[in-house]
C-alpha cells in the first residue's frame, strides 16, 4: 500500500500540469506492482466492506450477551456454552449439536461424491468426446438452461414428482411394481440429497471441464503410444491433471451444502436437521450472540474442511 | 430528462447536460434531501408494517379513496417483523403485529402506544379484547399471552403492562381468529373430535404442526394435555421441565414417524394438505379455506378442549409525531370504521368492531360468517370468488362458540431461550 502512495503523490503534480504526453510516459513508468494493486484494489475493497468486517462483527456480537429484546454487549460465552449443552453429559447419546453436524455432514458427503461422480463425467464427455468447439460451446451452455429458473423452483418441483399421490409413485403404482406407494421419495434424506444434487452438479461441471481441455491432447496421445489402456491413462494423466478443477467443484459443492437450510427444510419436511436451520430458528427468535456464536462454528468446521483438502491438493501451484 | 431522451437522436452530451442540471435543480430544491416527504404538503403517506393477514390491496385502495392517506405495505412473516421493528424501527410509520409479541417489543422502546381516548371506537371494541369475555358472556380461555393482560400500559412512556385499563393502548386490535386442526373428512371418514388425534398412529406419516417454536409448541402442549400425559397450569409460559415432557412426547412421536413434515408458511400447509400428504395437521382458517377453494374437503375442526387464538393490532413507530401521528390516527380511526372489518370477516377471520363491520356486510354474510347459521345465499370471498354453496355452515359455528371456546393465545414464554434450544434438538432428534 505504501509504495502505491508514494506513486501516487508522484503522479499528481504531472497530472495538474495536464500535459497529455507527460501522463502517458509517466503513466507507462507505474511501477507493475503498482497495477497489480490497482487492478486487485476494488475486488479487495469489496471484500473488506461486504466479507471481512463483517465477519469480525459476527465473531464480536458471538461472545454477547443478550436478551429477549436486546444485544448486551458484554463480554459472555453464553453462545457457545448453550450450543453445546449437554456434549458432555449425554455421552455416549450426542447432543444436539452433534447430531446436528453428523447429519449435515452426511448429507455434504453424499452429495459431494454423486455430484463429483457425474460432474466428472459430464465434464469428461464434453472435453473429450466432443470434439467440435462450437459444440462443446453449445452442450456447455444446454448445461445452464437448469439455471435460467430460481433456485427455489426447481427444488419445489421435485415436490408433485416424488409425493405420495406424485406422478412416481402414481407411476409405479399402475405398472404393478409396487402395492404401496413409496414414502421415502418425498420429505427424506433421499429427496434432500436429490435435490442437492440436481441444483449443484453444475458447479461441479464448470471448473472440472475448464481443467481437462487444458490438458495437451499430445499427453493422451503419447499414453496411448505408450500402451497404456483407457483406465491407465485416466487414473495416470487426466485425473491427476484435472485435480485443481475437482478441488474447486469440491470447495463450491461443499460451501454451499454446509450453509444451506432451505433446500434441506423444504425437501425434508423440516425434519431434518441442519447447521443453517438452528442459525435461522436462533436469528428469528432474536437470539442473535447465539447465531452469530453458530455461525462462527459452521465456518470454522468449513473452513477445516476446505484447508483439509488444499492439503490434498496446491491449487495455487496447479493453477 | 424524460423531455430530452423523448427526441430523436440526442448527443450523450445533452443527455448528460439535461441529467446534470436535473440532478442539480433536485438537490436545490431540496427534493432530494428527506426524500419519504416529498410532497408532503398534499399526499398522506404512511409506511405500514406487517404480516400478510390484513394487507389487502382493496383496503389500501378504498383507504386512499376514503381519507386521502396512502399506504405503503412493507410485508414480512412475523418473526421478520419483530426483527424488523428491533434493529430498524424507523423503517415504519404503523406497525400491525401480534399481541404476544408485545413482551419484546415494549421493553424494546421502538413503538409508541395510542391514545384511547383519539380512537372513535375505542369503547365499541369487543370484550373478548378488554374483559376477556365474548359480546354473550362467556368467558375466554386466557393461557398465554391473552391480549387483556398487554392492552395497556401504565403511562405514555411506561414499559409496564397495565393491571387496569389505562388510556394507553400498546395495540389498538384489528384481527384475531381461533386456530384449530385442519382434517381431511374424505381420507379420514370418522368424526375427529379431540387434539390426541394429531398422534393417533392411525395417521402415521400422514401429520404435521407447525416448525415457528412458539406456535408449534403450544399445538403440542393442546395435544399433550388432550392425551391426558399431563396438564399445564399456563401451556403459554411453561416451566423447563414442562417443555422437556412436552418435546420428550413430540420426539417419541418424530421417531416413530408420525409426521409427514412440519411446514412453515402458508403455502406450505395448503399444499401438504390438497397433495394427501396429510390428512391432519395444525392450520389456519384462511389455509383451510384455499384447499376448499381447490375443490378438495378439508375441515377446520372444532375440537373439544377448545381452539388456540392469537389476535393482532396498530401501534406506531417511535420516530413518528406530529402530521404524521394525526394521519395514523385517521387510518387507525379508519380501519374500525366497517370496510376493513367486514373486508376481514369474510376471509374467516374476525374484526375488532362488530357494529361497525356489522352495518357493511350483507345480513346473510353476517349471518354465516358470525352467528354459524345456514347459508341462504352462495359465500364469497372478498375477491368475488365463491367460498361455500348455499346451505354450508361454517365449521365451528357462530362468533360466540369460537371464541368462547378458546383455551389459549399465542405466547413468548419467560423460557423462551430455552424453548428454542429444545426445538432445535427436537428437530434434530
Amino acid at each position: 500500500m505504501d509504495a502505491s502512495e508514494d506513486i501516487l503523490h508522484q503522479a499528481s503534480p504531472d497530472l495538474v500540469r495536464g500535459s497529455e504526453t507527460k501522463r502517458a510516459a509517466k503513466a507507462a513508468r507505474l511501477s507493475p506492482s503498482f497495477i497489480s494493486w490497482l487492478q486487485a484494489g476494488p475486488m479487495m475493497l469489496v471484500f473488506l466492506a461486504f466479507f471481512l468486517i463483517p465477519l469480525v462483527f459476527v465473531v464480536i456480537v458471538s461472545f454477547w450477551d443478550y436478551n429477549e429484546y436486546q444485544l448486551l454487549p458484554a463480554f459472555s460465552g453464553r453462545g457457545y456454552t448453550d450450543t453445546f449443552e449437554g456434549c458432555i453429559a449425554q455421552l455416549p447419546e450426542l447432543c444436539t449439536i452433534g447430531k446436528t453436524y453428523l447429519m449435515t455432514l452426511k448429507l455434504c458427503f453424499m452429495v459431494w461424491a454423486i455430484t463429483l461422480f457425474i460432474g466428472f463425467w459430464v465434464a469428461y464427455f464434453l472435453a473429450f468426446h466432443v470434439k467440435s468447439k462450437t459444440w462443446q460451446m453449445g452442450l456447455s451452455l444446454l448445461c445452464t438452461i437448469p439455471f435460467w429458473t430460481s433456485n427455489v423452483i426447481r427444488m419445489i418441483a421435485w415436490i408433485p414428482l416424488l409425493g405420495r399421490n406424485g406422478l412416481v409413485n402414481s407411476g409405479l403404482v399402475k405398472t404393478g411394481l409396487i402395492n404401496h406407494p413409496l414414502e421415502w421419495l418425498l420429505f427424506s434424506e433421499f429427496s434432500v440429497v436429490l435435490a442437492l444434487v440436481h441444483l449443484f452438479t453444475f458447479f461441479m461441471v464448470v471448473p472440472i471441464f475448464n481443467s481437462m481441455v487444458r490438458i495437451d491432447k499430445s499427453l493422451i496421445e503419447a499414453a496411448y503410444d505408450a500402451g497404456a489402456t483407457g483406465l491407465q491413462t485416466l487414473v495416470n494423466v487426466i485425473i491427476p491433471l484435472a485435480k485443481p478443477g475437482i478441488v474447486i467443484g469440491s470447495i463450491f459443492v461443499i460451501t454451499i451444502v454446509m450453509g444451506d437450510f432451505i433446500t434441506i427444510g423444504v425437501m425434508g419436511g423440516q425434519q431434518i436437521a441442519a447447521a443453517g436451520k438452528i442459525i435461522e430458528t436462533r436469528v428469528n427468535a432474536l437470539q442473535f450472540p447465539a447465531a452469530a456464536a453458530n455461525a462462527v462454528i459452521l465456518l470454522a468446521i468449513t473452513f477445516l474442511i476446505i484447508t483439509m483438502m488444499s492439503r490434498i491438493v496446491d491449487i495455487k501451484k496447479e493453477l | 430528462m424524460t423531455e430530452t431522451t423523448g427526441k430523436k437522436g440526442v448527443s450523450r452530451r445533452t443527455l448528460l447536460k439535461g441529467t446534470a442540471g436535473l440532478a442539480g435543480l433536485a438537490a436545490g430544491s431540496g427534493a432530494i434531501t428527506g426524500f419519504p416527504y416529498v410532497k408532503s404538503a398534499d399526499a398522506k403517506v404512511l409506511r405500514y408494517l406487517g404480516t400478510a393477514v390484513n394487507e389487502g390491496d382493496d383496503i389500501s385502495k378504498q383507504c386512499l379513496k376514503d381519507t386521502g392517506i396512502k399506504i405503503e405495505y412493507i410485508t414480512a412473516t412475523t418473526d421478520d417483523v419483530t426483527k424488523r421493528v428491533m434493529t430498524q424501527p424507523n423503517s415504519f410509520d404503523v406497525l400491525d403485529t401480534e399481541y404476544f409479541s408485545l413482551k419484546k417489543l415494549v421493553p424494546s422502546g421502538n413503538i409508541l402506544a395510542l391514545d384511547a381516548k383519539k380512537i372513535k371506537e375505542f369503547d365499541n371494541i369487543t370484550p373478548v379484547f378488554t374483559k376477556g369475555q365474548t359480546p354473550g358472556g362467556k368467558k375466554i380461555g386466557g393461557q398465554g399471552t391473552a391480549p387483556w393482560k398487554v392492552l395497556y400500559l401504565e403511562g405514555k412512556d411506561s414499559k409496564k403492562f397495565a393491571t387496569s385499563a389505562t388510556e394507553f393502548v400498546t395495540l389498538i386490535p384489528t384481527v384475531y381468529n381461533a386456530d384449530t386442526l385442519g382434517i381431511r373428512p374424505d381420507l379420514i371418514k370418522r368424526p375427529i373430535s379431540t387434539w390426541a388425534e394429531l398422534l393417533n398412529p392411525e395417521f402415521k406419516g400422514k401429520a404435521s404442526i407447525l416448525n415457528i417454536p412458539s406456535i408449534g409448541i403450544m399445538d403440542a402442549a393442546m395435544v399433550v394435555e388432550a392425551t391426558g400425559k399431563y396438564k399445564y397450569a399456563d401451556k403459554g409460559n411453561m416451566t423447563k421441565e414442562e417443555i422437556d415432557l412436552t418435546m420428550k412426547v413430540m420426539t417419541e412421536a418424530k421417531k416413530a414417524g408420525q409426521f409427514r413434515a412440519f411446514w412453515k408458511d402458508f403455502n406450505e400447509s395448503v399444499n401438504l394438505m390438497a397433495s394427501g400428504e396429510t390428512v391432519i395437521q395444525s392450520m389456519w382458517s384462511p389455509a383451510v379455506t384455499k384447499v376448499r377453494s381447490m375443490g378438495i374437503p378439508c375441515t377446520f375442526q372444532p375440537l373439544k378442549e377448545g381452539y388456540r387464538s392469537w389476535a393482532s393490532g396498530f401501534c406506531v413507530s417511535k420516530g413518528v409525531s406530529g402530521a404524521k401521528l394525526e394521519w395514523a390516527y385517521e387510518f387507525v380511526n379508519w380501519f374500525l370504521s366497517g370496510y376493513a372489518g367486514a373486508y376481514l370477516n369474510r376471509q374467516g377471520y374476525y374484526s375488532a368492531v362488530l357494529s361497525t363491520a356489522k352495518a357493511h356486510m350483507e345480513p346473510y354474510e353476517w349471518a354465516y360468517w358470525m352467528e354459524g347459521k345456514p347459508a341462504e345465499k352462495d359465500i364469497k370471498a372478498p375477491d368475488g370468488s365463491l367460498l361455500e354453496k348455499a346451505g354450508a355452515v361454517r365449521d365451528g359455528g357462530s362468533y360466540e362458540d369460537r371464541m368462547g371456546g378458546v383455551a389459549c393465545w399465542n405466547a413468548v414464554m419467560d423460557e423462551n431461550d430455552y424453548m428454542v434450544r429444545k426445538w432445535n434438538e427436537f428437530i434434530a432428534a
